[in-house]
């Protein structure tokens, strides 16, 4: 199977090896994967900016880029319910590109759903040892239904502790552009998400989407938590080679 | 009411700031979302589908939006047939007129009322004294806002969630004049001794209406203290004041809206009391008013109708979109500005008062889509917010840096190379900028987000550069 990894410009700017880790686990699937070397982004500040026309403008240089292949996956809900979920809406208006848009549309995924639902992975190649507590990130959990396949990938690993913390379905208070236009506000329900994590007293912070990961890892060490782990989802299942 | 939108950035820092608050707002927080969700899972657990009532509720709002007229018109033929009278508000200072002129007709010197959010929108209270007709709310909450110097509401159902028992205790003490009570049933029992000679007193009641049916010409409002039956019963002249898009077709689809409303609002299976009221008293009967009059209001919904917001209007007013609210959860309502607080009011505030007088409402959201999926009526609140922020950059209402900086990242993402060395360059000043340190205590371009947390130090390459160099041989 040839997929194409949509490694989202937080990853390549912040934390390259979430998108290596991402590779190490699709190849470990069977997966031959490509990374399409003039991808950028999503264009999600755009659109929820209500820049429309910025918008499709990344939009259609997505589907440009992916839609020749069979599968396009993402190491972010939010970024593949993007391109799966609002990119036709967004070029409704223009029948060319609106059926590029839903013809990409349901090959996109994230990365935990297409591991578990599409292929089917089975052994996980990480070695990851400790107790780790699972953020659910708001737009993979109510628009993709990522919430089962990140822990059954997880409970393949035969170290890890799952310690569900209280409101793990809560928002962390990222929210994209959110979290610099009301920073104090963004900051203080990050101190929530923060202090019920820390409740498990799992080793590790968990989570899908780096936007949350960063701002619960700014807020943990800010309050003066320098141990906490914060993790991507994939760094735990392809472990550190 | 005022409207206080524009100062929402230093409405929430107020409400950050203030720790009393920040403990009355993690206490309610906890009471209505647990509630809910019990609620719901008692439902289930009996054999009810949660979701597919919503689907109903939802289709029930939108079949009536869509012939909002016809069932406004056979609303007014069937209560008038009963012996109310309807009469139509535009705004909130026709409403207002309407009820001083009742008022008027009628020799009413008080006036008890029931909640009534849009008497809120029309700042009725202040015009009644104004033509020196005395308002008395007899809600709990609304009450202990009235004796607080007309406090505005912070929450729609539960106005006055943001106090706490201390507060309310001191209150009493200072405004009764009586020794200070400490138990919730005892400052309850002194409100009701104060509220009962003004029932008995008043002229006029004025409540709101949760529902108005069209086949009988009745309202049906949905309360739990008591106080809204003495006051659409005992004064010799009632008026309900609600808007034009709370009318549905029939006591069936009455039905189907009361199984969502309590459960939604305050995880109740049914509120304490559900009263269908209709027409004036008859000769044969011993209580309710001799006039009853409806005043049905637009003040901004019917220009939602056919546009794109028009999925607003479907909206039963329960409350559970700011209780699952992480930004309301964290400021409380009054931080809104207006009347209506939380994702349904951040849609309704510039819809109703002009989208210009609440520039930051649109974007005071995360887009986390808790309020959608609670919603009874699954209203697509992120989806509007976001409209909302379309029709701010449209008109050019956004602040010029934040509009530039949107499409100059857009551009610059629209160009690889460019995007590369851009990238380049900014995590390697990211890397300075942390100084060998697992963080950045700092940011200077955008200093909100280090107000308040860290900015984690990047890896120090993109993945771009990191995976060109690994496909080299």
């Amino acid at each position: 199977m040839r997929i194409a990894l949509f490694v989202t410009c937080l990853v390549d700017l912040m934390r390259p090896r979430i998108g290596f880790a991402a590779i190490r686990l699709l190849e470990a699937a069977g997966c031959e994967v490509v990374v399409p070397a003039g991808q950028t982004c999503c264009g999600q500040p755009a659109f929820n900016g209500g820049d429309r026309a910025s918008a499709a403008l990344l939009a259609k240089k997505v589907i440009a880029e992916f839609d020749g292949f069979e599968y396009v996956v993402a190491p972010s809900g939010s970024c593949a319910d993007q391109i799966r979920n609002e990119y036709p809406g967004l070029l409704a208006d223009d029948p060319e590109w609106h059926g590029r848009a839903v013809a990409l549309a349901s090959r996109v995924h994230e990365l935990t759903d297409f591991l578990v639902n599409v292929a089917r992975l089975d052994r996980v190649p990480g070695d990851f040892s400790g107790s780790i507590t699972y953020h659910d990130s708001c737009t993979g959990l109510r628009s993709l239904g990522i919430k089962r396949q990140p822990r059954e990938l997880l409970a393949k690993l035969p170290g890890v502790e799952l310690r569900e913390m209280p409101g793990a379905e809560e928002c962390c208070g990222f929210g994209g552009t959110f979290s610099v236009k009301f920073g104090e506000v963004s900051a203080a329900i990050a101190e929530k998400k923060c202090a019920n994590a820390c409740f498990t007293g799992a080793d590790v912070i968990v989570g899908g989407d780096l936007g949350c990961l960063l701002n619960i890892e700014g807020k943990l060490r800010r309050m003066g938590d320098e141990t906490t782990r914060v993790l991507h989802v994939a760094e735990v299942l392809a472990g550190d080679r | 009411m005022e409207i206080r939108s524009m100062h929402f950035k230093a409405n929430a820092a107020t409400a950050l700031a203030n720790p009393v608050l920040q403990g009355n707002l993690r206490t309610s927080k906890g009471k209505f979302v647990d509630k809910r969700r019990a609620a719901i899972a008692d439902f289930q657990a009996e054999g009810g589908d949660f979701e597919a009532l919503r689907e109903a509720g939802r289709d029930l709002r939108n079949r009536v939006l869509e012939n909002l007229d016809l069932w406004l018109e056979k609303f007014e033929s069937t209560a008038t047939a009963r012996g109310a009278a309807v009469l139509w508000a535009k705004d909130g200072a026709e409403i207002c007129r309407h009820v001083i002129d009742i008022g008027k007709r009628h020799g009413v010197t008080k006036a008890v009322k029931s909640k009534s959010m849009l008497s809120e929108e029309a700042g009725l209270n202040q015009a009644l004294e104004a033509a020196g007709i005395q308002p008395v709310e007899t809600d709990l909450g609304e009450y202990i806002l009235q004796i607080n110097d007309n406090e505005p509401p912070s929450h729609i159902i539960a106005p006055v969630v943001h106090k706490g028992l201390d507060e309310v205790a001191d209150l009493f003490a200072r405004v009764h004049r009586k020794p200070r009570k400490t138990g919730i049933p005892e400052l309850t029992r002194e409100a009701r001794e104060v509220l009962r000679s003004h029932f008995l007193t008043a002229e006029m009641g004025i409540s709101g209406g949760n529902f108005l049916v069209a086949e009988t010409g009745s309202v049906a409002l949905v309360t739990n203290e008591g106080n809204g039956r003495m006051v659409t019963t005992l004064p010799r002249v009632h008026v309900v004041i609600t808007g034009i898009e709370k009318v549905i077709p029939t006591l069936e689809d009455l039905a189907l809206l009361l199984r969502l409303l309590p459960r939604s609002a305050t995880g109740q299976h049914i509120s304490n009391y559900v009263s269908l009221l209709t027409g004036v008293k008859q000769p044969d009967e011993h209580d309710g008013p001799e006039h009853l009059y409806f005043i049905l209001v637009d003040n901004g919904r019917a220009g939602l109708v056919g546009s794109e917001f028009q999925d607003m209007l479907r909206c039963i007013r329960c409350g559970a979109c700011m209780n699952h609210c992480p930004v309301y959860q964290t400021i409380g309502g009054h931080a809104y500005g207006w009347v209506y607080p939380g994702p349904m009011g951040s849609v309704l505030t510039p819809l109703y008062t002009g989208i210009e007088n609440a520039i930051d409402l649109p974007h005071a959201a995360t887009l986390c889509n808790q309020c959608g999926v609670v919603c009874p009526v699954k209203i697509p609140l992120p989806e509007l917010l976001r409209k909302l922020r379309e029709k701010q950059v449209e008109q050019r209402l956004r602040p010029l840096g934040e509009r530039l900086a949107l499409k100059a990242w857009a551009w610059v993402a629209s160009k690889p190379k460019l995007y590369a060395l851009g990238t380049r360059i900014g995590v390697r000043y990211l890397d300075w900028l942390a100084g060998g340190g697992k963080a950045i205590r700092v940011l200077g371009v955008v200093p909100a987000w280090t107000e308040g947390r860290d900015f984690p130090a990047p890896e120090g390459k993109t993945f771009r550069e990191l995976y060109a160099r690994r496909q080299k041989p």
